[in-house]
């Protein structure tokens, strides 16, 4: 008897509980707090959107529903490790630390805990060798590729001759400041340029010493690896001492709205890299509005769509999205784990046409992902502020970086981490 | 005269300037100390909320509007007026005013008698809790500050002192908002004297400073008094907030500024208003030669803490900083 009315709980129990419902996690280590949150806020607004709008228009990614579980980090290594640990065991597929800080800290969990990590345009650069790294990407291009891209720029813009010039990095002192410090030495020594390095300490609120220096030294170009307050304070800076805005650039996370506004139209003419393209008239966008914004369901207040950091927080979701679809397809699960996520943002390939199909045409390079390559075609384009119309404007297309002086770099970081980490080689 | 000697003397006078930004914000520690023997941690915080809350009347931006958007499902932001800047920073000061009682009131009335760390303590709760307010009131973007402020290079003084080297010297730069903050601190030193020192309530103000109990015995009102210095010094931080936010945006990196006036009020002693002004120029000027002269040798980026090693030394010789209070104890 006893038996049977246990037999009859379980029964019950199993009928009210119901079959587990799928969902694919994708956790959002946010900021949105603090020093950094004017940066981190349009970035996940983006990121959060897009998925929204695959839930609301699509049912989620084949048939399956997102459920995005954010976490606040207040760009703070420490808070980012925490949401890390209390969001993986939710059967989290990836990771968008948002911050090379908490990459660093995560990329050893990670192979560890066998979740893929995609830092992208931020974090260790040498983790595009998937050779060493299987679980972090950093596509489509990583810090080193930025700072080529300058280069290569500049070359473009003096004939092809650097030789002579003098070239200054403004840069955080910190692991992400100094990250283009080696790659922008090698590449002096291949076009002749001469090289300073100015470092500006946390928050970056008072700069004054370094922009003296600049007004003293008159490099011909200032590119500057700069993050918060210390972009407005710079471009404030060198509109103080007059340098020459045309000749001063910011990489990715030195080129949004916020970054050139307090200066106003002093600001006018800064340039800054970007890993994709801003188009706030893209049909994704309009996709946004009517099925997440109008529903009420969107991340933010709906201010920021089509701004830099959100469509930047959108292409990484459509990023992460493309990978579930593939993953999807290449295993015939539609619930997928981390280790099929991995598998699907290894076949990554994002072409011009697909990029239409998903109402973003053009927001990227074209590239593809392998094995051996976690990080993309390392393309970046160049923007101009024109603070009168109060927005960017892309100078360029896609330029390619210096592969020749970038892969052996990356080949000696990434190896000299595998030995370290006792890390095997694969994609034989 | 050589070009190098020039650039330094160039340095030196940007040094005094950034000092007496860095000063401003040790006023408001000062005034506290002072007063009420607390060290009030969130004095960066409320140059932050000070700051934000000008934009935000200035704007004609809603308080609170994405609290209330997101109980009510409205979609208000403005009310879609703008306030000139002055009328907007008389209206915030009276909101630093309302803070400053409200701090009173609900904080340290319950504390009295305390020891300083407890009060201490409560100032780090004050300055977490003033900056998810502002958050919460105000939105985290970056706002423009522009209360018609000059910025950027005087050309002025680049060309009457270019003459002074050869050509590879190009004039001393010196940036007009710094001098505008250099006027407005030596404006706002002096009326501060002037109260403490001729009006009644700033006899009270420096009466409660030497000794409550003494104060609270011919009948001054310690609560009076507090409000009235944290009154003051939330309308210092408001020209902090104002004189730095027009240089970066209105942002919560604001409230880091607080650390650059730590050393200050090291240097220049927690109890002295005029510490803190030599205090600033000391600190200003030490760093920026410092990193002038040192800093290409060692990497740069060495003003942050070359300005506390500076602290430290005066430190090690005069406990109580250059103007502070020698600390006698008797037993």
């Amino acid at each position: 008897m006893k038996m049977m009315k246990l037999a009859a709980l379980a029964l019950a129990g199993a009928v009210a509980s119901g079959p587990a419902v799928a969902e694919l996690v994708i956790p959002d280590l946010s900021y949105r707090t603090g020093p950094y949150a004017a940066g981190g806020i349009p970035f996940s607004d983006g990121y959060q959107d897009y998925f929204a709008l695959l839930n609301a228009r699509d049912g989620g990614i084949g048939g399956v529903p997102v459920r995005v579980v954010e976490c606040e980090t207040g760009y703070n290594t420490e808070k980012g490790v925490e949401c890390y640990e209390s969001t993986k065991g939710e059967g989290a597929l990836v990771y968008q630390p948002l911050s090379t800080g908490i990459t660093y800290q995560l990329i050893p969990k990670a192979m560890t805990d066998g979740i893929p990590l995609h830092t992208m345009g931020y974090g260790r650069t040498s983790a595009a060798n998937g050779k060493v790294f299987e679980w972090v990407f950093n596509y489509p291009a990583n810090y080193w590729n930025a700072a080529s891209v300058a280069v290569n720029y500049l070359l473009d813009e003096n004939g092809g001759d650097l030789s002579g010039k003098k070239l200054a990095l403004v840069y955080h002192n910190s692991a992400y400041g100094k990250e283009p410090i080696r790659t922008l030495e090698e590449l002096a020594k291949k076009h002749g340029y001469e090289l300073s390095l100015l470092a500006v300490d946390h928050p970056g609120q008072e700069q004054k010493s370094q922009w003296l220096q600049i007004r003293r030294e008159r490099p011909d170009y200032v590119i500057m690896w700069g993050w918060g307050v210390m972009n407005q304070v710079a471009i404030q800076e060198a509109a103080n001492i007059n340098f020459p805005m045309e000749n001063f650039i910011g990489t990715w996370w030195s080129g949004a709205e916020h970054d050139v506004t307090p200066a106003g139209m002093a600001a006018n003419g800064y340039k800054a890299l970007n890993m994709n393209r801003i188009n706030p008239d893209m049909p994704v966008f309009d996709e946004i509005r009517t099925h997440v914004h109008e529903a009420g369901n969107a991340a933010g207040d709906g201010s920021n769509v089509g701004s830099v950091l959100y469509t930047r927080g959108m292409y990484a979701a459509m990023l992460a999205a493309e990978a579930i679809r593939i993953a999807q397809e290449k295993h015939g699960v539609a619930d997928i784990t981390p280790a099929m996520m991995r598998d699907g943002m290894e076949a990554l390939a994002m072409t011009d046409a697909r990029m239409a199909e998903l109402g973003a045409p053009g927001i990227g390079p074209e590239f593809s992902v392998s094995c051996e390559n976690h990080g993309g075609s390392g393309m970046g384009i160049v923007q101009q502020w024109n603070a009168a119309d109060g927005k960017w404007v892309a100078l360029t297309d896609y330029i390619m970086s210096d592969a020749s002086v970038i892969d052996p770099l990356i080949e000696e970081d990434s190896m000299a981490f595998a030995a370290e980490a006792g890390v095997e080689m694969r994609c034989n | 005269m050589p070009t190098e000697i020039l650039y330094g003397v160039e340095v030196a006078l940007n040094g005094l300037m950034a000092g007496v930004l860095y000063a401003l914000v040790a006023l408001g520690f000062v005034l506290i100390f002072k007063a009420s023997g607390i060290f009030n941690y969130s004095q960066g915080v409320m140059a932050l909320f000070a700051a934000l809350t000008l934009v935000g009347i200035m704007e004609g931006q809603v308080p609170f509007a994405h609290l209330i958007n997101a109980i009510f499902g409205t979609k208000i932001h403005h009310f879609g007026w703008e306030v000139p800047a002055l009328l907007a920073i008389a209206l915030t000061t009276i909101v630093m005013v309302v803070f400053a009682w409200l701090v009173q009131r609900f904080i340290f009335r319950h504390l009295v008698g305390q020891e300083p760390i407890i009060l201490f303590m409560a100032t780090i709760g004050l300055a977490y809790f003033l900056e998810g307010v502002g958050d919460l009131m105000w939105g985290s973007d970056i706002k423009t500050l522009d209360v018609g402020l000059p910025q950027g290079a005087s050309f002025w003084i680049e060309e009457n002192t270019a003459f002074l080297g050869g050509e590879d010297f190009y004039g001393f730069f010196i940036d007009k908002l710094d001098v505008v903050a250099a006027v407005v601190a030596a404006v706002l030193v002096a009326g501060l004297v002037i109260f403490s020192q001729y009006t009644k309530q700033g006899r009270a103000m420096r009466a409660v400073a030497d000794d409550h109990q003494a104060a609270l015995s011919v009948g001054i009102s310690l609560s009076f008094i507090w409000v009235l210095v944290w009154s003051l010094a939330g309308f210092v931080a408001l020209v902090a907030g104002i004189m730095w936010g027009a240089k970066s945006g209105v942002q919560f990196s604001l409230s880091l500024i607080a650390l650059k006036a730590l050393p200050v009020l090291m240097l220049g002693g927690f109890t002295s208003i005029p510490g803190a002004i030599v205090g600033g120029l000391i600190i200003g000027v030490g760093e920026k030669l410092f990193e002038f002269l040192i800093g290409p040798m060692v990497g740069g980026a060495t003003e942050n803490w070359f300005a506390y090693v500076l602290a430290l030394i005066f430190l090690v010789f005069r406990p109580q900083g250059l103007f502070g209070e020698k600390i006698i104890e008797r037993v």
